[in-house]
């Protein structure tokens, strides 16, 4: 109170001293935020047109590049694509006919020309899938079901052989339904086991915790490039004779258990968070291991752990491009050798941006999401 | 604080025939090397209120959370409500049902609102239908006087109010015996007494208490019987009168002193 008075006093005006005072009204607009930001002083202002000048001009040549001085579309010869005009134009301008003329090899690799409306359905069930389960209004034992038939459909559609769809071998997926089909089941299958894992991390019990930590260490110590090489090329020599599991299923389990470990550290970390208090609360009410964990330490520790999970979670995505060095065609693969015929090499930069693009559309709408769940479920931190 | 509660005696609900509701005999507990209770003997009957006071380390919050087990004695018997505390788990959960507890932080769980928090025991340990457990949340809610806040979350209340939540979640299960440990000492000033008043309230019901407290009125208040604790013993218990007025030992003359000097 002592400081309003002497304000007012200062200021020379009357002043009730225990009338609330309104906050200070700072200036404002656009022109006073760039001038007390981006031009305050001699240093500040050339920065400031040092970088804009970089900005412009770097934004003015992508432009250029990508859009103005792009190709859009060859001729074709012959079954030959006539690329002279791209590579005429190399270096000053975008040559998007390579995407116009392989893009169905990318996101489907190679798989059967005539069928690829089944990976994308596929890869729209999947899509649909993810929009699904991000609703909460799902959030309940609905969610089982829905997964359990779509994901049946995806592998009904992807191998065929029933319903008169054509059988289309493991050997000849490839691209974009490759790379959600990994990350899907691998994300779906190590989250539970990591919670598990965790759990069994803090147990009483020295057999689970051994064994956990001794999981946890060992697949975190190992890379994930030998853990697949190891999934791939060791894993049959101990299988007996005439027994051989699919290669992407070996893969899969390979991800699933890296997965697994690193998930299990961050669920971890949200278990450590919680104060003791809230199991002895728990504990205290008669709730029983199940129902404490259950109700009342996950539904904590995981909304602790959002950002650290999701971080992972967009890791593993990309990672699973991976398996491309034990032979299996996800869509960075799949990139890579479309532009392997000698009339489209040179034209990676096109492919590779493409192939980008697509990643971050999904790590971007993880992360978005991220944000808002965190929000939401965070809302009884507000006041 | 000892001034917060200045009315009468709340009667007791005592019954001396009934079988005794807590025993404790010989219980001996260490943490590593340090002997935290030693030779602890105490009968607590039906409807009996006990104070349990003592300088802090002196092994009362641990003699509470024996006996729902929140910590495990090495030596020694409990017996609550007739179940002694063995290592099996139905006996525990047996006990926990009837053992209600609250504690000096609240400890209540943030994620779920005020009325979720009392209804979640009911519902998933004694598995009463939804309503059914609203309905008794609410009635609780209304005795310690906060019904208006039911859909508000634990931190938008203040600690007095979230420490009445506490109480009224507890006795959502409906136990026979209420452990309080330390309720007030988290609290400010002018919260502890709306505590309290619930707390004396609660004791005119004729619920079975043990209260570990420093709350010299209170203790004048309701209890039967206040216990002394030093260094792991009881050192002295009778009468709240006797006990204040003419301390037997050093060591609680000492305490009294201390604790009396602040008012």
């Amino acid at each position: 109170m002592s400081d309003v008075t002497l304000n007012t006093a200062v200021a020379g005006v009357p002043h009730d001293a225990s009338a609330p005072r309104s906050a200070p009204i700072r200036q404002t607009g656009a022109i006073a935020w760039v001038r007390q930001n981006l031009f305050a002083t001699w240093l500040s202002t050339a920065v400031t047109l040092l970088l804009a000048y970089l900005i412009l001009r770097w934004t003015v040549g992508f432009i250029e590049w990508a859009f103005l001085n792009a190709i859009w579309e060859v001729p074709v010869v012959n079954g030959q694509a006539q690329t002279q005009a791209c590579r005429e134009m190399r270096g000053t301008g975008a040559c998007w006919a390579v995407i116009n003329e392989k893009h169905r090899f990318i996101l489907f690799g190679t798989y059967p020309f005539e069928q690829h409306w089944r990976p994308a359905l596929v890869c729209v069930l999947f899509v649909a899938l993810y929009i699904v389960s991000a609703m909460r209004r799902f959030w309940n034992w609905t969610l089982v079901p829905i997964w359990i038939v779509t994901l049946t459909v995806i592998g009904i559609l992807m191998w065929g052989g029933i319903l008169g769809l054509p059988y289309v071998p493991q050997e000849r997926w490839g691209g974009l339904p490759i790379t959600l089909i990994l990350s899907t089941f691998g994300l779906a299958l190590a989250f539970p086991l990591a919670i598990l894992v965790a759990l069994g991390r803090r147990s009483k019990l020295p057999a689970i915790k051994i064994l956990c930590v001794l999981y946890v260490e060992l697949i975190r110590g190992v890379p994930l490039i030998s853990l697949l090489f190891m999934a791939s090329v060791m894993f049959p020599l101990f299988l007996p004779e005439g027994m051989n599991i699919d290669k992407l299923l070996r893969a899969q389990v390979a991800i699933t258990l890296f997965a697994g470990a690193y998930l299990a550290e961050v669920v971890r970390g949200g278990l450590q968070a919680l104060p003791r208090g809230q199991y002895e609360a728990a504990e205290a009410l008669g709730l029983s291991y199940w129902q404490k964990t259950g109700l009342i330490i996950l539904p904590q520790a995981l909304r602790l752990v959002i950002p650290p999970l999701v971080n992972t979670f967009i890791g593993f995505f990309k990672d699973t491009s991976l398996v491309l060095i034990i032979g299996i065609f996800d869509l960075l693969t799949a990139g890579k050798t479309a532009i392997v015929e000698p009339a489209w090499q040179g034209f990676g930069v096109e492919v590779y941006v493409t192939v980008g693009v697509i990643y971050l559309v999904f790590c971007f709408a993880m992360s978005k999401y991220s944000q808002g769940l965190e929000r939401d479920l965070n809302q009884h931190r507000r006041r | 604080m000892g001034e917060t509660v200045l009315e009468a005696p709340v009667a007791s609900a005592m019954r001396t025939d009934a079988p005794p509701a807590i025993v404790l005999e010989g219980v001996n507990k260490w943490f590593g090397a340090l002997h935290v209770l030693r030779d602890i003997n105490l009968q607590v009957a039906a409807g009996e209120r006990v104070v349990v006071c003592g300088p802090s380390g002196s092994g009362k919050s641990t003699m509470i959370r024996c006996i729902n087990r929140l910590e495990q004695h090495q030596e020694g018997k409990i017996v609550v409500d007739g179940i002694e505390l063995t290592d099996d788990l139905r006996s525990l959960d047996a006990i926990r049902r009837e053992v209600g507890m609250v504690f000096q932080s609240f400890n209540l769980f943030p994620h779920l609102t005020v009325l979720e928090n009392c209804t979640l025991a009911p519902i998933w340990v004694r598995r009463m239908p939804k309503k059914e457990a609203e309905e008794l949340a609410m009635e609780y809610l209304t005795r310690v006087r906060i019904p208006e806040q039911a859909k508000k979350y634990p931190g938008q209340l203040s600690g007095g109010q979230q420490q009445r939540v506490a109480i009224a979640r507890a006795l959502c299960m409906k136990p026979k015996i209420m452990l309080f440990d330390e309720p007030t000492s988290a609290l400010d000033p002018e919260m502890i007494k709306e505590v309290l008043d619930t707390m004396v309230m609660l004791a005119s019901t004729g619920m079975t208490m043990i209260c570990v407290t420093h709350e010299m009125g209170f203790a004048r208040q309701v209890a039967d019987r206040v216990v002394f604790m030093d260094r792991g013993e009881i050192v002295e218990s009778g009468e709240p009168e006797a006990i204040f007025s003419n301390p037997q030992t050093d060591r609680l003359k000492l305490f009294l002193s201390q604790i009396l000097r602040g008012h």
